[in-house]
């Protein structure tokens, strides 16, 4: 099946899925959703047309196709606070939640494949136990109070990092010092799964003829687990980050919050504390679109990388 | 058996203790507590752990030690209802779903992965955010949070199970689909079901915890240690204690329960044996 196709028949069915789910959430908000939507200081004229808007006049099913038109033709609604587009806002704050899972993604690459690979090869030696407990403990973590402890005593404490913001616009280190900490809390949930992960399937390859083979074929160590081993084993991991990257976008929002970040994550968040629906309801769209659309991607790659499989 | 390899077990064991005593605090909060975890003391306003307050006060003087004990109730209850909600209704879907194949496989598993397409925490935002704050609620939204995720691991065990002799056997003696399914299936899926309960405990705790943080979970005054943090951001440098304490306290439920995860999968799910000690 051509990617297209294959697109439209399982990732296209799940975002209208997901957007039937936020329709039904959005109509069991108590009371009336086009006051919901409003806020308290709507004019009766308002609510009225409103509800004509949101169809609330017609039958449930002809107001759920008004609502998946609207979606499809991107007529995603205003904000109630800022009374603009709420999907141009999601897209506006996009770009700084993306480079914050970028490079959480890229920290979780460089500590846990090489601390995966160093306790697979030194297995049970004290480097493998050291990571383990590490990673178990990052694991059993609650990201809001790794964030809060790094603020405290690195930001706060040691001032060797900024408290809160993005950094200035512009300035690329001063971006990137914004960036480590958040960063580094996002990442640490995801550490321990990569890190198992990559050790485990290590350990397996590292049992497997080929391996054996390069050995006594004289290769130098580090060439037959880089290049014999490694190679093999990462198959499982780049799955697990792939999957990982659709669920640092649920991690975010807790992360932004915490470092005071902009970003789709304080949006929701920021939204929900002052129930402007529409707005919610747009970046939780966003996220989910995101989110299968990652988790496709991920599929695909395992194809590619996996010609044992056929996809 | 199995209890005298937990015993021997020191991950297990561990694991038990810090889970039991957490049950012991919510359990007996009124007790242990030394002081009213609601009672104001505009005096006694963000001290430091002291002799009379053991882990200090908060901005509104309360005593952050019983606050902490009070706050171990609403984490474990919300942990167990929504778990026990969660692993029924999804282990019934999963089985179902794993046992039949074809279009009732279909037909259940489509609305498991529209639910699996949202992050954990946005979709429980947002559904916190329509139904508004409340024990019920927060328990039905962590519920519906762990269904899918029950319904896929169940289904995968009922979908290997069912290929099995003793089942083809009970098949071919006539049972019906759903005595098959309750006797034989269900009671043999049992060693995953326990292990993904105890892991997802430690996920719907994070899950409250991190409602709480976030102002949407348990509505304050009433303590909970995903609310207490929230309240100890708002004066980290001032009063560090705050912040500190509460995410201990969570840090070792969450602790407990992945241990005891990690370590009942060793001993109940051979296969997995040696992949992940």
């Amino acid at each position: 099946m051509g990617l297209l196709t294959r697109f439209i028949f399982q990732a296209v069915p799940t975002l209208i899925g997901a957007v039937t789910i936020l329709f039904l959430l959005l109509r069991m908000i108590p009371g009336d959703p086009a006051q919901a939507m409003l806020g308290a200081d709507a004019t009766a004229v308002d609510l009225a047309r409103m509800r004509h808007e949101l169809g609330l006049d017609q039958p449930i099913w002809v107001q759920y196709g008004l609502y998946l038109r609207d979606f499809l033709t991107g007529n995603w609604g205003n904000s109630i606070v800022s009374k603009t587009p709420a999907l141009d806002r999601v897209l506006e704050a996009l770009p700084d939640t993306l480079m914050l899972c970028g490079m959480a993604i890229v920290i979780i690459i460089g500590i846990s494949l090489p601390a995966g690979v160093l306790s697979a090869v030194r297995r049970d030696s004290w480097v493998d136990y050291g990571v383990s407990v590490a990673v178990f403990l990052l694991m059993s973590m609650p990201q809001f109070w790794l964030g809060l402890l790094l603020l405290l005593v690195l930001s706060y404490w040691l001032d060797w990092f900024p408290i809160f913001g993005t950094g200035d616009a512009g300035d690329p280190l001063s971006i990137l010092h914004h960036l480590v900490l958040p960063a580094l809390t996002l990442a640490a949930g995801f550490l321990g799964l990569v890190t198992r992960l990559t050790r485990s399937s290590m350990l397996e390859v590292l049992g497997r003829e080929y391996v054996r083979t390069a050995r006594a074929k004289g290769l130098r160590e580090g060439v037959v687990i880089v290049k014999h081993a490694l190679r093999n084993a990462l198959l499982p991991v780049v799955t697990v980050i792939g999957l990982t990257m659709g669920q640092l976008l649920g991690g975010a929002v807790i992360v932004e919050v915490v470092f005071a970040r902009a970003g789709v994550g304080t949006m929701i968040w920021d939204a929900i504390l002052q129930r402007d629906y529409p707005q919610v309801q747009a970046a939780v769209a966003v996220f989910a679109a995101l989110f299968i659309t990652t988790n496709f991607l991920t599929d695909l790659l395992y194809g590619l990388l996996n010609p044992r499989i056929k996809i | 058996m199995v209890f005298s390899r937990i015993l021997k077990s020191p991950k297990a064991l561990t694991g038990l203790v810090l889970v039991g005593s957490m049950v012991l605090l919510a359990l007996f909060a009124p007790w242990i507590a030394p002081y009213d975890p609601l009672a104001i003391d505009p005096v006694a306003s963000n001290q430091a752990p002291s002799a009379e307050y053991w882990l200090g006060t908060d901005f509104f003087g309360r005593d952050v030690l019983s606050r902490m004990i009070w706050g171990a109730r609403p984490s474990l209850l919300i942990g167990f209802a929504s778990v026990f909600i969660g692993c029924v209704i999804g282990s019934l879907i999963g089985v179902t779903a794993g046992y039949f194949r074809g279009w009732v496989d279909a037909v259940l598993m489509r609305p498991v992965d529209v639910l699996l397409s949202f992050p954990i925490v946005v979709l429980a935002l947002a559904m916190v955010a329509a139904l508004g704050p409340s024990l019920i609620n927060l328990i039905l939204t962590i519920s519906l949070l762990f269904v899918p995720r029950f319904a896929r691991v169940v289904r995968g065990e009922a979908m290997a199970l069912r290929e099995l002799d003793y089942v083809e056997a009970a098949r071919a003696c006539g049972q019906r689909p759903f005595t098959i399914i309750l006797r034989h299936v269900l009671p043999n899926a049992t060693a995953q079901i326990i292990v993904t309960c105890t892991v997802f405990m430690a996920n719907a705790i994070l899950v409250e915890a991190g409602l709480s943080f976030l102002g949407v979970g348990v509505t304050p005054p009433e303590p909970s240690w995903g609310n207490m943090l929230a309240d100890g951001r708002n004066n980290i440098l001032g009063a560090p204690w705050l912040t500190t304490f509460p995410g201990l306290m969570l840090t070792l439920t969450l602790v407990g329960f992945n241990l005891l995860g990690d370590a009942l999968r060793d001993i109940l799910d051979p296969r997995l044996r040696g992949l992940h000690n």
